[in-house]
């Protein structure tokens, strides 16, 4: 099936592309916090960006974390068959 | 012909009547009766049917009201979409025992007593054990053993709890239990198992991948959902379980990121949405059930999505491991989008179904002024965008290309995807279609600038951080590897220990026989010496010469008490 097609995504420019797409939406988010009224239970969720903040570091403690689990947790595939 | 009969009959018993069909008949039977199912569950007025007696006790096989609806719609909603996307096998096996294994699930939820719960209870474990045997692989049998053993002692304990509750308080009622009713630990340790809580969750990730295809699937939605359910029921308010859930919704997305299985990445995934569940139960106020009983609604559509589009994965590229797939979207683009629906909405994307249920738990987490459980569910919210929302779809359907090229799904599994995914999104931008079906009136309003902003805050920025971390190549690349969990305990500790003993045992036995060997001949003499026909220690003395040691033992008492 389409064994010759090039899609869109196979040139590593598009992907470039769609990686600057992320920063750019990112951008625009933080932009119009300051412009939305917000109305949290706790004081501190109402800081600007708070969110934005806490999703971009709390992924980037859980993957390295996680990453360093594995020196602990990975085994053999065939690990419990013998 | 009177409707005041257990819904789960018409499952349990059309199920029974599938291996006697043949083709396109069987086909329609097996869509008629969740459809069957579900239509009797819109005609039942709510009260309490079908009670005989028991034991000089009554049974209720038929309660009905708000929160058992709830469950009872979508879990026949759930049949319907499973039985659409199994249409392709021919596996009489796997048909009956699915079905059954639904229709004891419906069962377990309408149950007004503890006794029609656990035979109900019972029932689902040995039911959904079939659809992991039906792999037929050495490893699956295995791993059906475990899950099998596991389930069961959750139905022992959860006997065992009804019957000292039964003695403590002369009654077998189901109803809101609480850690104080006697017999209540015992129950809530049954619940705990099935609903995978924390350090008693790795039957889930062990089993729920070892099954066929469209096995997952089904067991995806039944056993953990019918456990928040009897939680919900029983446990309503139990401040115990805002710590369990909360710990439930975080530790299993760090698994979730390095696992290779990507089925398995799901059931981690899986248990991860289930702790928002219990978080729910644990607050207990009308917004937290209802916030629970949506996020299991929404819940069950979204992972049987999620589940579906790894099983036709699995079925066409004949694996589902992360480290080998990629680039997947050119082979079985339909089925990419499906995927993508489902990570959105389990992600909780504005528009889709996990964002107008999860916001209710959150709100009802930010209300109750449980700071440290909103902000472990927050972080938990962020990590289940990344491992399920972003890391399924990409590793399965994008990152490099692994060459595979395939057909596409079948037919039947790409209606079910999109059935499902139509759900989904229905649920997201209806949302009081569901909120009318919950246990409480709801005043939420899911869809405000705010809530919608900061939302898109969190995901966009998580998906940021996947993005940064894998241009810089700081991601963790997928491997061919298991990871320890808590079934090491079981499936290396506790063979290591028996074989340990068995060692000690058989050394212990040697050393005795080669000690009685040497010692034995000699050791005979001597005791014949002693014990023998006229030996020192086999005569016998005249009851005399007793009486007189006895008479001087007292005199001697009798002298040293006096001193």
């Amino acid at each position: 099936m389409n064994e010759g097609k090039t899609y869109w995504l196979d040139r590593k420019e598009n992907v470039t592309i769609v990686y600057r797409a992320v920063w750019a939406v990112c951008g625009l988010l933080l932009l119009v916090d300051p412009l939305v009224h917000k109305h949290e239970a706790f004081g501190f969720a109402e800081w600007f960006g708070f969110f934005g903040f806490f999703g971009f570091f709390a992924c980037v403690g859980l993957v390295l974390t996680a990453k360093a689990l594995r020196r602990v947790l990975k085994r053999p595939e065939n690990y419990y068959e013998h | 012909m009177s409707i005041e009969f257990p819904t789960a009959l018409i499952l349990i018993l059309g199920a029974l009547a599938v291996p006697f069909l043949r083709g396109r008949v069987r086909a329609l039977w097996m869509l008629a009766l969740p459809v069957l199912a579900f239509a009797h569950l819109v005609v039942m007025p709510t009260g309490e049917y079908v009670q005989p007696g028991f034991l000089g006790q009554t049974l209720v096989l038929m309660r009905v009201d708000r929160l058992s609806l709830a469950f009872g719609y979508i879990f026949t909603i759930a049949t319907l979409l499973n039985v659409i996307y199994s249409l392709h096998e021919d596996d009489p096996y796997q048909q009956v025992a699915a079905l059954a294994y639904a229709g004891s699930a419906l069962g377990a939820v309408f149950a007004g007593d503890l006794i029609t719960l656990f035979i109900y209870w019972e029932l689902t474990a040995v039911t959904s054990v079939v659809l992991i045997w039906a792999r037929r692989t050495e490893r699956a049998r295995r791993a059906a053993m475990r899950y099998l053993l596991v389930q069961l002692a959750s139905g022992m304990l959860l006997l065992a709890g009804a019957v000292v509750h039964f003695q403590a308080s002369g009654s077998i009622r189901f109803d809101l239990l609480g850690v104080g009713a006697p017999g209540s630990w015992l129950i809530l340790l049954a619940f705990g198992i099935k609903c995978a809580f924390p350090l008693l969750h790795n039957w889930l990730q062990d089993a729920y991948p070892e099954a066929t295809v469209t096995g997952t699937v089904w067991l995806s939605a039944f056993t953990t959902k019918l456990a928040v359910y009897a939680l919900a029921r029983g446990y309503a308010g139990t401040e115990m379980l805002i710590w369990i859930g909360a710990v439930m919704t975080a530790f299993p997305i760090f698994y979730a990121v390095i696992e290779n299985d990507l089925r398995r990445v799901l059931a981690y995934s899986l248990n991860n949405q289930l702790g928002f569940m219990v978080v729910g139960v644990g607050i207990g106020t009308e917004l937290a059930i209802n916030g629970t009983v949506a996020h299991a609604f929404s819940h069950i559509l979204y992972k049987a999505l999620l589940f579906m589009s790894m099983g036709a994965v699995l079925l066409r590229a004949g694996t589902v491991n992360g480290s080998q797939l990629g680039g997947l979207y050119k082979s079985m683009p339909w089925t990419t989008g499906f995927c993508i629906v489902g990570a959105a909405s389990i992600s909780a994307f504005p528009l889709f179904s996990g964002f107008i249920s999860k916001a209710l738990i959150l709100g009802a987490a930010a209300d109750g002024g449980y700071t440290i459980t909103w902000l472990v569910l927050l972080f938990a919210s962020a990590g289940v965008f990344h491992h399920s929302g972003i890391k399924i779809p990409y590793f399965a359907f994008f990152a490099h290309d692994s060459k595979i090229r395939c057909a596409e799904a079948p037919r039947n599994m790409l209606i079910a995807m999109g059935l499902t995914a139509v759900l989904c999104v229905g649920i997201g931008v209806y949302p009081d279609a569901l909120y009318r079906l919950l246990p409480h009136a709801v005043t939420f309003v899911p869809y405000t600038s705010a809530h919608v902003l900061t939302q898109l805050q969190l995901l966009l920025f998580s998906a940021l951080a996947f993005s940064v971390l894998m241009r810089t190549g700081l991601y963790p690349p997928e491997l061919r590897a298991v990871n320890l969990d808590c079934d090491w305990f079981y499936r290396k500790l506790a063979p290591a220990l028996v074989g340990v003993a068995t060692t000690l045992i058989g050394a212990f036995r040697q050393i005795a026989s080669e000690v009685m060997g040497r010692l034995g001949a000699p050791l005979a003499r001597v005791i014949r010496e002693t014990h023998g026909d006229g030996g020192p220690l086999s005569k016998t003395l005249s009851t005399g010469t007793m009486a007189l040691w006895i008479s001087m033992l007292l005199a001697a008492y009798l002298v040293m008490y006096y001193v």
